[in-house]
């Protein structure tokens, strides 16, 4: 199809490119799985790369967003429907335009793993789902309280690096992703990454094993802690992204060196097909399109002409509609109520009863009545 | 001494001099000036089909905002959007063409077969004693009752369909609603739209009392809008002021109306309202002055251009010669209104006009108050409710219900419904009004089942005159599967509120025909006799603790009888299958050297 004799050197190295990341559409899985007050700063993460994904042109019918509790909203928030990332009050990460998919006590392992298999029930709505195919990159960021091999979901449970490599690997084999970019930020969270098996998943974490990742900075006026330091660097680094940068993976993995993050970050690369440098973060975070322009003309059909419907005619109608009585109380006292179960007519037993004694009496005599009584 | 104040009012009302103030009469005289192809709300009496190049559009939209100052200080703004549409959706081929009306919402009624959808979301509890009654009153959390039309077979099914999709639609985690929580009233909340059939096995309600309402959910409510938050009265809807007030509510309300006088055809209406009450102290004000900008930290700059009307109305009627508050930008519309079984006065402000805006092309309202007399009329219903008893084992619901009218008694409903993991012990129900027993006329209980479906208590009462009536119910708190603890539950578990539908007495004659161009606020509840007026409100939700296991008993258990079987059978095993030598001491130096040589000369050592 293509025609290599018309075409010089520079068209070959564009077409090249066109063709280079293999994906077609984006997707994003951002969870936050902490719960209570004093966990503000995991929502506060979680909603920063939300704003910056959302910023670079992912659209929320692609973004599965879950917050295990509502912070924003909270009535210990001095300041309600915001999340704030710095305690200059400067950037308010919730924003006016959010959409969580889920929340509260919808943020369970189950729905976690539902949501990324694709076995939910069948009336669950397009919004919960994650329709991605095999030309899909999907970013995943997790967030919360962890440990060595697990991730505490709520307080009440955890998913384990084995369910999570597992659930990695079912994806590969329906064909749900094309590349995985997985981020976590959690205490030991390069445990999390450690048991991946499946091919074209790209990973980074907050800290190593044995290491805790630790927060940035109180606000006083709030009175919690608000963001973590490594996505709290890794939005700094973030905002600088607009869907035209040619800023790749390894400027993301030097992102919160220890210097500034207390931690080591950690990366993960040796399952990932093509070389880091040459995943660009929009390829991620953003969903930059490749359009081809073209000037050819279209000719289109001739317009659709409106079905013209009939007016209804209004003598044929004969019902007249109105509007129910809001308590029409003599029809409530005189309402029957609904019989389920029959049930014998009151005194039935003792009736019964007195109609076998009758019988027997009259039959064997009255003298018998002393063996009774 | 109310009602002689009310008379003398409009009696001085009526006589007093004319000035430019315009009276903009609630009949429909000023349609005649209107676009007769732009309005089909229709006039009083069937008119000759007007022809038209353009087909006449079939849906229409009106958005109205009323701001009605509390005698508190605080301030009550009301919004509604009217989308009205002559269509059927259920028909059999498909309504594909939508223009006002969302799209989402059209698919969800013509599925699921839906007659009639009422949906509700609110943060905070509404304080009737303090504000007054609310134009739509809600529950607090997220509130759901939807009547299905009778062409649905397996109605339990639809209603779980219909919530996991409404779910999707609103980001709230309306899934939870299943069975456990899931009710059939038996005379509670008929329909308020139009239709014959009242079978109520074709109602379900829900509600959840512990829903949060936040950005998320105004979101997509917004998006539904014709304009979107772009354009009209919706632009003032900013999150960061409307979630700092004391009272939130959103809802959506989707029902059949008569589209004219005549009532022969229906068409469908979509109204989404939202009530926000601002707190004077909260937004950090000393003095008690109210601007739209205080209000929204925005100003109104055009009407959404789709809608046929738009209109903001300031509540006067405390104020008749601004000796009270006073109001600018001045208007010489006015407006008489009888809603909540009261005449009241607004100041009118029609968005649609260019005048309104003024020379700076926006509208600021600003109400400055000079005095701070006036007393609150005591609305003429109340209620309340409470939890009582010790300890985690037994308690009991108490319900208050006030009548505040000096000689009327009216009826009431009472529509109770307690989850199942509180067992009520119906046999100790009580209703007492003024000390005495008082019989309910009606009375429908269903039991609970454990783990799938809640108590339902409905009760008819007559409440007398200037009285408090009062319902007991003990109760005894069951002990949950450790598996059914939600992630916090020391919180405790929400009792979702008592509903209260009443026909309550009104000072003025209701209209009833209710097909009369009337603002929207005055016309959501159906009114069939001119005495009274229909009014729901919500009591208090409850907070009970259940008795809840220690969650890291497990843990502590294993540990501890690990450490004793370890310590206590080790040390026994190792006592009796142990065997003891005796063993020498260690010698010292010189007797280790002259032990070395004694071996070396073949003699035995020392």
């Amino acid at each position: 199809m293509l025609c290599y004799t018309s075409l010089d050197i520079l068209d070959i190295q564009w077409i090249w490119q066109f063709f280079s990341s293999g994906h077609t559409n984006n997707w994003a899985v951002l969870v936050c799985t902490s719960r209570f007050w004093f966990n503000y700063r995991h929502v506060a993460n979680t909603l920063s790369v939300y704003r910056s994904v959302k910023r670079l042109g992912i659209p929320d019918s692609h973004i599965v967003l879950m917050l295990a509790d509502d912070m924003a909203c909270n009535h210990r928030n001095p300041k309600p429907a915001t999340v704030f990332s710095h305690k200059n009050m400067e950037l308010n990460v919730y924003g006016d335009d959010v959409e969580v998919d889920y929340r509260g006590y919808e943020v369970t392992v189950e729905n976690f793993l539902r949501v990324l298999t694709g076995r939910l029930p069948p009336s669950t709505p397009r919004s919960k789902r994650l329709l991605s195919d095999d030309r899909s990159n999907i970013l995943i960021y997790l967030t919360g309280h962890g440990g060595n091999g697990f991730l505490k979901f709520q307080d009440s449970e955890e998913i384990s690096n084995v369910e999570l490599a597992d659930a990695f690997e079912q994806m590969w084999q329906k064909r749900r992703y094309n590349e995985l970019l997985f981020i976590i930020d959690t205490c030991q969270g390069a445990s999390m990454y450690e048991r991946f098996y499946s091919p074209n998943i790209m990973a980074l974490a907050s800290s190593q094993v044995g290491e805790d990742s630790l927060s940035h900075q109180p606000d006083l006026a709030i009175g919690v802690h608000l963001m973590d330091r490594y996505t709290f660097y890794m939005l700094e680094f973030l905002e600088d992204i607009h869907p035209a940068s040619k800023t790749n993976m390894n400027d993301l993995f030097k992102v919160c060196p220890k210097s500034q993050c207390v931690s080591t970050p950690g990366h993960r690369t040796d399952l990932f097909l093509r070389d880091p440098g040459s995943v660009l973060i929009t390829d991620f975070f953003g969903s930059v399109r490749k359009v081809e322009l073209t000037m050819d003309a279209i000719n289109l059909t001739d317009p659709i002409k409106q079905m013209e419907e009939d007016p209804v005619n209004g003598e044929e109608q004969k019902e007249v509609y109105s509007y129910a009585d809001q308590l029409p109380v003599s029809e409530i006292i005189h309402q029957k109520p609904k019989q389920k179960d029959w049930h014998p007519p009151d005194g039935f037993i003792l009736g019964l009863w007195t109609l076998i004694l009758l019988v027997f009496f009259k039959t064997y005599g009255i003298k018998h009545l002393k063996h009774i009584f | 001494y109310f009602y002689v104040f009310i008379f003398k009012k409009i009696f001085w009302l009526k006589t007093k001099q004319p000035r430019e103030r315009r009276w903009e009469a609630t009949e429909v005289k000023e349609a005649a000036t209107v676009d007769a192809a732009a309005d089909i709300q229709g006039t009083s009496a069937p008119e000759t089909v007007v022809p038209s190049s353009v087909p006449q559009p079939k849906d229409d939209f009106q958005e109205e905002l009323v701001i009605r100052p509390l005698h508190s200080g605080d301030i009550y703004a009301s919004f509604q959007f009217r989308t009205l549409w002559d269509t059927d959706f259920m028909r059999e081929n498909k309504v594909s063409h939508y223009r006002l009306f969302p799209k989402s919402l059209g698919q969800v009624i013509s599925k699921f077969s839906v007659r009639e959808l009422h949906i509700s979301f609110t943060q905070g509890y509404w304080r009737t004693m303090q504000w007054g009654q609310p134009f739509i009153p809600s529950p607090p959390g997220a509130e759901l009752w939807v009547w299905f039309q009778d062409s649905v077979t397996d109605v339990d099914a639809t209603w779980k369909e219909l919530t996991n999709v409404l779910s999707g639609i609103f980001c709230a985690s309306l899934n939870f609603i299943d069975s456990t929580n899931t009710v059939q009233p038996s005379a509670s909340f008929k329909p308020l739209g139009l239709g014959n059939v009242t079978d109520h096995s074709f109602l379900r309600y829900a509600t959840l009392p512990r829903e949060i309402v936040c950005t998320e959910n105004l979101t997509p409510w917004k998006k539904l809008l014709p304009c979107g938050s772009k354009a009209g009265l919706a632009v003032l809807l900013k999150s960061e002021k409307l979630f700092h007030s004391s009272f939130h509510s959103q809802a959506v309300h989707i029902r059949s109306v008569c589209q004219d006088w005549q009532c022969k055809t229906t068409s469908w209406e979509l109204r989404q309202t939202l009530n926000s009450v601002f707190d004077l102290h909260n937004s950090g004000q000393t003095k008690r002055e109210w601007s739209l900008f205080k209000m929204f930290s925005r100003t109104l700059t055009e009407a959404c251009p789709l809608a046929s009307s738009s209109k903001l109305y300031i509540d006067i009627t405390d104020n008749p010669q601004g000796e009270q508050f006073e109001l600018s930008p001045a208007t010489s519309l006015l407006s008489q209104a009888v809603v909540l079984g009261d005449r009241r006065t607004f100041s009118v402000y029609d968005l649609t006009q260019e005048t309104t805006f003024g020379t700076v092309r926006s509208l600021n309202l600003l109400i400055r108050w000079k005095s701070n007399e006036g007393e609150m009329l005591r609305p003429l219903l109340h209620a309340e409710r409470y939890v009582a008893g010790y300890g985690l084992q037994t308690g009991e619901i108490h319900t208050l219900m006030y009548n505040n009218h000096p000689y009327r008694s009216f009826p009431v409903l009472l529509l109770d419904s307690v989850p199942w993991y509180l067992r009520l012990y119906i046999h100790t129900l009580s209703v007492t009004s003024k000390g005495k027993d008082n019989k309910p006329s009606y009375i429908h209980y269903e039991p609970s089942k454990d783990r799938v479906k809640p108590h339902l208590l409905e009760m008819l009462i007559q409440l007398p005159p200037n009285s408090v009536t009062e319902v007991t119910v003990q109760f005894e708190r069951a002990l949950l599967k450790w598996t059914e603890y939600p992630p916090d539950p020391n919180h405790g578990f929400y009792v979702g509120s008592s509903v209260i539908s009443s026909l309550v007495p009104s000072t003025v004659a209701m209209h009833t025909n209710s097909t009369r161009e009337r603002p929207l606020f005055s016309s959501f509840f159906p009114c069939k006799e001119e005495s009274s007026y229909f009014v729901r409100i919500y009591t208090e939700p409850l907070l009970v603790n259940l008795p809840t296991p220690d969650f890291s008993m497990p843990y502590n258990v294993i540990c501890l009888t690990c450490t004793v079987v370890a310590v206590g059978y080790g040390s026994l095993y190792n006592l009796l299958t142990r065997s003891f030598q005796i063993e020498e001491p260690n010698p010292g130096l010189a007797k280790r050297i002259a032990n070395v040589i004694r071996r070396m000369r073949g003699v035995p050592p020392l």
